[in-house]
């Protein structure tokens, strides 16, 4: 019984020395800038917090917990910084004020959405946002099933839809894009919160379309056809960097944001961080397949933080379609 | 079926309240008392842990439900509470937990239960010492690579032979489940039965009887509180099991036993709502509770039955 | 315990009588059983190591997160995933054995006792996020304690409590009642029954319970994130009440990045934990093998 007993009091020895090896970077803790909130501007933060760090300028610590649950922890206190893909929704800002957490909105990018198709697919060379609709409207449900309801000449082949799941930004965006009211879709498509699934569904499947972020169409454009969206008028505009940029991209180019405790802003490492994506995240975002802002928009921007402007520009209703990111900083 | 119970004397006083044997009076009776109390709190902490978990969840839920009727909750069987035309009918987010749990214990049962004979009756005690271990791996796997593997390896894979299949389906995550909780039938349960004295087992050959039978009418009912045990614990943790579905069995909530459609699960709605995107605070966020109340409430009625249906068989040596 | 007639434990011994068809059948079968399942976690095994083999080095153990793939480490995830399983091993198992001893020697029949189980075979069902909701709204923001690896490490400790204790419940049930009644015709206390007895027969099985328990407590994503687990830190926690993350976590992020090198971080992330995860099993199996071995029946 000693022998085994001598044993487990290793076992337990090893597990607790194990952590104790960590050692390194840790010693000094300093100040943490911590951060949360939505996956889809986790990429530019990371990258923005990586090269910050190199600089020596402090701590960054990120956490995904998604838009709502990164608002619902910003509202709390516990984070210096939330990253959003929409804006802030009234339930939100009244905890925030309820709390008394006053914040300065900052659009740090953009991001457009896609719509894919098979590469074998020579049929679609374009789509107007009048045939999406048609194709996801919820009234679509089981009866649009084939590409030849969309347009007439197109091939009766079955039509296989594959987008994000209802609670991610980039679904709410499309639907009220597209269909003209967020949330509003039909039900009977491919969903999956992991953009690389819809990826490989679409990549699959001749009869496929789908919609995801860009940074996913960039990194297997191998593997997918992009298709041109017009409004109606203006020709057809495939997603790239410049046309999200200048805004032709229309209608499915979005902002992505950060939202900036005004409390947390006093801090010198707080305020050096966003001074310095300001300056820097523009090349990062690119890196990672976002659209960085236009420079006027970035100049904007910059005003805005050094004003420490708070509030939402969006007034607390939540995204808005087809406006420029100058366009609603002048409005200021 | 003549089942074989010892009358030890044990299994009579055991049935007494608290009376397993020991002397009651002894020299430090504060210290007895006192190692039972602490003994007992750890025993508290599930009852705590429960009611925690009821106060965060109906905290929530009873504002749901201030806004969305019972009668609603139970009566519609359509699930759309984020959509714009929404209905907040539970049965289909049930009959998806349902139909992936259903397939788990189809496949962990059968395995689980003949790896546990066979690595109880008939392994050498090498092999014993080698593949009881390597089945346990199983339980460790981290469940997104499960989910992962379902959804890229196996759903294909199935499709081969099922060629109507969707690319989320029931089907691939329950199989994928069961695997995941093989072990905790085979490994508890062949616990249990190792545990069955060699002497039932001489006496039932001294009677004649042969090897399968001496297993089926003697060594299995004696361990059957152990293995039915075991099976409650890897039902629950299907019921329970939240990445596997998330990934590879889709979010469409569906009222259907068909296992080749997407469906959607209580555990992966829940992880959905609350990953995503939602407004915490809204009605949309507050079906997060009202499904983990749900989802509560069936564990709880399954298991209260299972315990009576438990309790016609405990036959167990040792009491 | 048998007397008089020699041991047989091994089921090869019986060989010697000769099979029928019939057993030699349900053996066939049941090595089958065995067999799939473990050809399965091979495969599964073997197709994340083909894309993990290149990528696992040193540089990746020690190494910290990165936007460039190649340039991303393990480290911060894996010494979180240390501290979280040291953590809750300390926490769930004392507990867990504390619990299944006084329901199985104390509680018997009592109401209490009956209220307590079907308790914990509720919980065992309970799905792995609604315990990070309650770690979140307890540990986190009630008692105060922040994000830290203590919060995580409580939260994983209720999740796998009613494992623990259903296990060590089933193994304390095995001591057969002739060893407890020869303990107390010696003059033992009840604790001294079990401390003596009891216990050290039983501990092949509540290892059993602590192996599939921390297995379980390692592979967990969801309950981590709400608690507050972090993505990216570049620094390693140093105490319980440091942030952390962990390596479920950052295979989850890993693998939905669109960049195809991340997938194979992930996959490489994926092996140390397996490996990880095995070394800690294999410690515990070691040790409930030779504990069975002293143990005759």
């Amino acid at each position: 019984m000693t022998r085994a007993r001598r044993t487990l009091v290793a076992l337990a020895a090893m597990a607790l020395a194990a952590p104790a090896c960590g050692g390194g970077k840790g010693a000094d803790r300093g100040a943490i800038i911590e951060i949360d909130g939505s996956s889809t501007v986790y990429p530019i933060t990371e990258a923005v917090a990586e090269e910050f760090q190199k600089t020596g300028g402090g701590r960054v610590t990120i956490g995904v917990s998604g838009t709502g649950g990164g608002f619902k922890k910003f509202c709390a206190g516990e984070t210096a910084i939330t990253g959003a893909s929409r804006p802030i929704k009234p339930s939100e800002v009244e905890a925030c004020d309820k709390a008394g957490v006053k914040y300065v909105e900052l659009p740090v990018a953009y991001d457009g959405i896609a719509v894919v198709v098979h590469p074998d697919n020579a049929f679609v060379d374009h789509l107007t946002v009048a045939e999406l609709k048609t194709m996801w409207a919820p009234e679509a449900q089981k009866t649009v099933t084939k590409w030849s309801q969309i347009r007439a000449g197109f091939p009766d082949t079955e039509l296989h839809l594959f987008g994000p799941g209802v609670d991610s930004g980039t679904y709410d965006y499309f639907t009220k894009a597209i269909v003209g009211k967020e949330h509003s879709s039909r039900g009977d498509y491919t969903s999956s919160e992991d953009d690389n699934v819809l990826v490989q569904g679409v990549s699959r499947d001749t009869g496929a379309l789908g919609f995801f972020g860009f940074a996913y169409y960039i990194e297997n454009q191998d593997k997918l056809k992009v298709v041109p969206i017009t409004d109606g008028d203006a020709a057809p505009v495939a997603p790239s960097v410049e046309t999200v940029a200048t805004g032709s991209y229309q209608p499915l180019s979005r902002p992505i944001f950060i939202y900036v405790a005004l409390e947390q802003a006093k801090r010198p490492e707080v305020a050096a961080f966003v001074d310095f994506w300001n300056e820097h995240g523009g090349k990062l975002a690119a890196e990672v397949g976002y659209i960085p802002l236009p420079d006027k928009a970035k100049a904007l921007v910059a005003k805005r933080f050094a004003a420490r402007t708070t509030g939402s520009v969006f007034e607390g209703k939540g995204a808005t379609v087809g406006v420029s990111v100058e366009e609603l900083l002048e409005r200021e | 079926m003549s089942s074989f119970t010892l009358p030890e004397p044990a299994a009579r006083r055991a049935t007494r309240r608290g009376s397993r044997p020991g002397r009651r009076s002894s020299a430090t009776p504060l210290a007895e008392k006192a190692i039972e109390w602490s003994l007992l709190a750890c025993g508290l902490v599930s009852i705590l842990t429960t009611l925690g978990i009821l106060a965060v969840l109906l905290v929530e839920a009873v504002g749901f439900f201030e806004q969305v009727s019972l009668a609603d909750f139970l009566g519609d069987t359509e699930w759309t509470p984020l959509f714009a035309d929404k209905h907040f009918g539970i049965w289909p987010l049930v009959a998806g937990t349902f139909l992936t749990t259903g397939i788990a214990t189809l496949v962990a049962v059968p395995f689980g239960l003949l790896a546990a004979i066979y690595l109880s009756e008939f392994a050498p005690q090498r092999a014993r010492r080698v593949l009881k271990p390597a089945l346990e791996v199983l339980a460790g796997v981290p469940t997104i690579v499960y989910g992962y593997f379902a959804l890229v390896v196996v759903t294909p894979m199935l499709q081969e032979v099922f060629p109507s299949l969707a690319g989320f389906n029931a089907l691939s995550a329950g199989l994928v489940m069961g695997i995941m909780i093989i072990p905790m039938v085979s490994s508890l349960s062949e616990d249990a039965l190792h545990a069955v004295p060699m002497a039932l087992r001489e006496a039932s050959w001294g009677l004649g009887a042969g090897r399968l039978v001496t297993i089926f009418k003697v060594v299995l009912p004696a361990a059957m509180s152990g293995i039915v045990a075991s099976i409650i614990l890897a039902v629950s943790r299907a019921v329970g099991e939240t990445m596997i579905v998330a990934i590879a069995a889709g979010q469409q909530p569906r009222l259907t036993l068909d296992p080749t459609v997407p469906v959607e699960t209580m555990t992966s709605y829940i992880v959905q709502v609350s990953m995503g995107d939602t407004p915490t605070g809204t009605l949309e966020y507050r079906t997060i509770f009202a499904v983990g109340v749900t989802l509560f409430a069936l564990t709880l009625l399954m298991n209260v039955l299972s315990r009576r249906f438990v309790k016609r068989f405990r036959y167990g040596a040792s009491r | 315990m048998s007397v008089g007639v020699p041991e047989i434990r091994d089921g090869a011994s019986i060989r010697r009588r000769g099979r029928n068809l019939g057993e030699r059948a349900f053996v066939a079968l049941s090595l089958l059983a065995i067999a799939i399942p473990l050809l399965i976690l091979v495969g599964l095994v073997a197709h994340t190591l083909s894309d993990a083999l290149g990528r696992i080095d040193w540089d990746f153990i020690v190494g910290y997160p990165s936007r460039r793939a190649s340039a991303a480490g393990i480290l911060p995830a894996l010494v979180g995933s240390l501290w979280l399983i040291g953590l809750t091993a300390l926490i769930a198992l004392p507990l867990g054995v504390g619990a299944a001893v006084w329901l199985e020697e104390y509680g018997g029949r009592s109401r209490l006792a009956g209220f307590i189980e079907v308790n914990i075979a509720n919980l065992a069902g309970v799905p792995s996020i609604i315990y990070g909701l309650l770690g979140l709204g307890l540990f986190v923001r009630f008692l105060g304690l922040d994000r830290s690896v203590l919060a995580g490490a409580l939260t994983l400790s209720l999740l796998v409590m009613p494992i623990v204790i259903m296990a060590t419940r089933e193994a304390l049930r095995t001591v057969p009642g002739h060893l407890r009644e020869a303990a107390a015709a010696l003059g033992a206390t009840r604790w001294q029954v079990i401390r003596q007895v009891v216990l050290p027969m039983s501990l092949p099985g509540i290892l059993t319970g602590s192996i599939l328990s921390i297995s379980r407590a390692i592979g967990e994503t969801a309950p981590l994130i709400v608690v507050g687990a972090l993505t990216y830190m570049t620094f390693l926690p140093q105490d319980p009440g440091d942030p952390f993350t962990a390596l479920p976590i950052q295979i989850y992020n890993w693998v939905s990045r669109p960049q195809e090198a991340f997938l194979v971080n992930a996959a490489a992330g994926i092996m140390v934990l397996l490996v990880t995860m095995l070394t800690l099993n294999s410690a515990a199996i070691l040790l409930r093998n030779r504990l069975q071995r002293r143990i005759r029946r």
